[in-house]
C-alpha cells in the first residue's frame, strides 16, 4: 500500500510476475500503475506491504546489485538536451559493471544515423528509443517501461513495440504499464487492469476479452431513448449500456441480436443515426468493469 | 569511435557535465565575459586621474627652485605639501610620486625621491621627474637618493581584480551547480540516474570536478585581463595564487550543491542563491574594503567565505604574501566547502 497524505494511490495490491513474462499494468491516468512500479523499482517505499524482486526487497543490502539487474525507463524523463545519442549512452553504460557495448546498444535501438546528434534535437519517438537504450545497456534481467509509447505517433509506436518483442524474445522480463488497450493486448502475456489503485481484473489478455463472453460488440446511436432493460432482453444480447448517447450492447449471437435490434428500433419509430460493430477488445473489458472508457481517465 | 570497455562513472559524469556547460553559450558569456566587461567598467570609471598627467607631491622647497623647474615639465602636474600629508596621499595613490627636498651640509641642496617601483605611473613619474631636474646640463637639482617604498594595491583597480576573481570564482561555482541540479531534478533526470547503480556521492563529486575545468580559464581571464589592460600584477607565488583559487572553488562547489539539495523549481533555487551570496555581495569586500562597516562586524565578515577567499586573493596578488599566510583563510574556505558537501550529500532530494 501507499498513500500520498490523505490519498491512498495503491491500496491491496497482489501480483506476481514469472521471470521471462511480459506484465502489463493497465488502467486509466491516476489508477496508481507508476506508483506501482516505482516501488517495484526501489524509488518509492511502500507504506505497508512487501515487494521481493529477483530474490530480495530494496532497502536491505542489495540495492546496487538489484539496480545493476534491471533497467528502466520512467514516465517522461527528460535526458541532457546537450549531450549526443552517444555520449548519453556511454554514461549510462559507465554506471554498469556488466553490459552492452554502446555503438551496439545504439545500433540496437536504430539510432545509429542519429549518434551524434543533440538529444534536444531528436523527435518524441527518437528520444524515447534512446531512453530504452539507456535501459538496454545495462543488459538487464528486468525491463521496466511506464507508459513506453505514450504521446507517439503510431510508426514510433510500433518501433518501440518491436524493441520490447525482441527482448523479450531474449530471454527478459518486462513489466509495462500503459493506458492503451492495443498495448497491453499486444505485448503482454496476462494483463492487470487497474483502476483507483486497485487490481480489478488480472488474466491473459483472451481470457479477460472471453471473460465477457460476447462475440460481438455492437455500439449505436438512435435519435431516441430506448430502455436500456428492453435492448438487454433482446434475444442473443448480454448487456447493455449507454454512455454520452451512445448505446453499447455485448452480443453473444451476433446473427440474432442484431434483426431484433434493427426491429425493436422500428417499433419505437425511433430513427438510427449510426452503428458499429467490432471484435471484444480490453476496452470493452474496462467499460464492462467501470464503467467508464480507459481514455477518460 | 566505439570503446570496449566503460570508463569509470565519475569521470564520464565530469565529462557530461563539462561537455554541458560549454554547449551552453549564455554560461559561457557570463562565467567568462561578463566579469571581464565588469573589470573594465569598473577599472576605467575609478581611474582617479588622467593617463598623462602624473601628480607629484613637492615637500619643503624652500627656495622654489625645485617646483619651478618641475613645472616646467608638461606632463607633471606638481602639488606642495607638509611631509605627512603627501605620504598620506602617497599611499592612496593619489600622488605617483614624492620630492623631498633637502639642504646640503655645505650649502648645497639636494632632493630624495620616494616612490613605489611597482605602479607603472610612479615608474614613468620618476623619469620625467629626473629628466626636469637634472636632464639638462648643466644639473639644477642633484638627486640625492631614491627611497622605494612598496605599497601595492594602491589603486582602486589593484583592489578590485582580485575580489572579481573571487566573485567570479563564488558566481560560477553556486549558478553554475544549482542551476544543472534543479533542472536535472525538475526534468526527472535525478530519478533517473537514482534507478542506476551510479553511486550518488559520484554525481556530486563531479559537479565539483567540472568546476575545475574551468577553474583555469576562468581565473585567467580575469587576471589576464587586469593585467594586461590595467598592469595589476601578481605579486605573490602563482603557485599559491593557484591554490587559493582552487580551494575556493571547490567551497563554492560545496555551497551550491548545498542550496540546490532540495529546491524542486528553478525560481526556489534562484531565490536560495540570491539570500546567499547577496550579503557576500555587500560585505565581502569586493567593490570596498569591509573595513568600512563597524569593527565589531570585522569577525564575522571574514568567516564569510568569500571575503576569505577575497582577502587570500588580495593578499597573494597586491602584498606577494606566500603560502603561510593565507593559511587561515584557506581554512576557513576548506571548514565552508566540507561541511556544505557533506550536508547537501545527506539531505540531496533525488526526485
Amino acid at each position: 500500500m501507499k498513500r500520498f497524505g490523505e490519498v491512498t494511490a495503491v491500496a491491496h495490491l497482489d501480483l506476481e510476475v514469472q521471470r521471462g513474462e511480459c506484465f502489463a499494468l493497465l488502467g486509466p491516468n491516476g489508477a496508481g500503475k507508476t506508483t506501482t512500479v516505482e516501488i517495484l523499482e526501489g524509488l518509492q517505499r511502500q507504506d505497508a506491504g512487501s515487494a521481493e524482486l529477483l530474490g530480495h526487497r530494496w532497502g536491505e543490502g542489495h540495492d546496487l546489485e538489484l539496480r545493476q539487474r534491471i533497467g528502466v525507463q520512467l514516465q517522461d524523463t527528460q535526458l541532457g538536451e546537450r549531450l549526443t545519442v552517444f555520449e548519453t549512452v556511454r554514461l549510462f553504460r559507465s554506471f554498469y559493471a556488466r553490459g552492452r557495448e554502446v555503438n551496439e546498444t545504439i545500433a540496437l535501438v536504430g539510432l545509429t544515423e542519429k549518434r551524434h546528434a543533440r538529444v534536444g534535437k531528436l523527435s518524441g519517438g527518437q528520444k524515447q528509443r534512446l531512453a530504452l537504450a539507456c535501459a538496454l545497456v545495462a543488459q538487464p534481467e528486468i525491463l521496466f517501461l511506464d507508459e513506453p509509447t505514450t504521446g507517439l505517433d503510431p510508426q514510433a509506436r510500433l518501433q518501440i513495440w518491436g524493441l520490447v518483442e525482441r527482448f523479450r524474445s531474449e530471454g527478459g522480463t518486462v513489466l509495462l504499464t500503459t493506458h492503451y488497450m492495443e498495448e497491453a493486448a499486444r505485448l503482454a502475456d496476462r494483463v492487470a487492469i487497474m483502476d483507483h489503485g486497485r487490481i480489478i481484473a488480472l488474466d491473459t489478455p483472451a481470457h479477460l476479452v472471453a471473460s465477457l463472453g460476447a462475440e460481438q460488440i455492437v455500439e449505436f446511436e438512435a435519435a431516441g431513448p430506448l430502455p436500456l432493460e428492453r435492448l438487454a432482453a433482446l434475444p442473443g444480447v448480454r448487456a447493455a449500456t449507454r454512455r454520452n448517447g451512445t448505446s453499447t450492447l455485448e452480443v453473444a449471437a451476433i446473427g440474432e441480436a442484431l434483426p431484433a435490434l434493427l426491429a425493436e428500433l422500428q417499433r419505437f419509430g425511433v430513427g438510427i443515426q449510426s452503428l458499429r460493430t467490432h471484435q471484444p477488445t480490453l476496452e470493452d473489458v474496462f467499460i464492462r468493469l467501470t464503467g467508464r472508457a480507459l481514455r477518460d481517465g | 569511435m566505439g570503446e570496449a570497455s566503460p570508463s569509470h562513472p565519475l569521470l564520464e559524469l565530469t565529462r557530461a557535465r563539462v561537455l554541458e556547460f560549454v554547449r551552453e553559450r549564455e554560461a559561457v558569456f557570463w562565467v567568462f565575459v561578463f566579469p571581464v566587461l565588469l573589470a573594465l567598467a569598473l577599472g576605467v570609471a575609478f581611474r582617479v586621474r588622467p593617463v598623462e598627467k602624473l601628480r607629484v607631491g613637492v615637500v619643503g622647497d624652500e627656495g622654489g627652485q625645485v617646483t619651478a623647474a618641475l613645472r616646467a615639465a608638461a606632463d607633471l602636474e606638481v602639488v606642495l605639501l607638509p611631509d605627512g600629508e603627501a605620504e598620506q596621499q602617497r599611499r592612496a595613490g593619489k600622488l605617483d610620486l614624492t620630492v623631498l627636498c633637502q639642504r646640503g651640509e655645505g650649502g648645497e641642496g639636494g632632493v630624495r625621491l620616494r616612490l613605489d617601483p611597482t605602479r607603472p605611473e610612479s615608474r614613468t613619474a620618476r623619469l620625467a621627474v629626473r629628466e626636469a631636474l637634472g636632464g639638462s646640463t648643466p644639473t639644477l637639482v642633484p638627486i640625492l637618493a631614491e627611497e622605494r617604498v612598496t605599497a601595492p594595491g594602491s589603486r582602486y583597480i589593484d583592489f578590485l581584480v582580485p575580489g572579481l576573481v573571487g566573485l567570479n570564482l563564488m558566481g560560477s561555482g553556486m549558478w553554475g551547480i544549482g542551476f544543472s541540479v534543479v533542472v536535472a531534478r525538475t526534468r526527472k533526470l535525478l530519478k533517473r540516474l537514482a534507478a542506476t547503480p551510479m553511486r550518488r556521492s559520484h554525481y556530486l563529486l563531479s559537479f565539483a570536478l567540472s568546476r575545475l575545468a574551468f577553474l583555469v580559464l576562468e581565473v585567467a581571464a580575469v587576471v589576464g585581463f587586469g593585467w594586461v589592460v590595467f598592469g595589476v600584477g601578481v605579486e605573490g607565488p602563482l603557485a599559491v595564487l593557484a591554490l587559493v583559487c582552487l580551494v575556493g572553488a571547490l567551497c563554492f562547489a560545496g555551497l551550491g550543491l548545498l542550496v540546490a539539495a532540495r529546491p524542486r523549481s528553478i525560481e526556489a533555487v534562484s531565490g536560495w542563491m540570491n539570500l546567499v551570496m547577496l550579503p557576500m555581495w555587500l560585505l565581502s569586500g569586493t567593490f570596498f574594503s569591509y573595513e568600512r562597516f563597524p569593527a565589531v562586524t570585522h569577525g564575522a565578515i571574514r568567516a564569510l567565505p568569500l571575503t576569505a577567499l577575497n582577502d587570500a586573493l588580495r593578499a597573494v596578488m597586491n602584498r606577494g604574501v606566500g603560502l603561510t599566510a593565507t593559511l587561515p583563510q584557506l581554512a576557513v574556505l576548506g571548514l565552508w566547502g566540507i561541511a556544505s558537501f557533506v550536508v547537501a550529500v545527506r539531505i540531496f532530494r533525488w526526485q
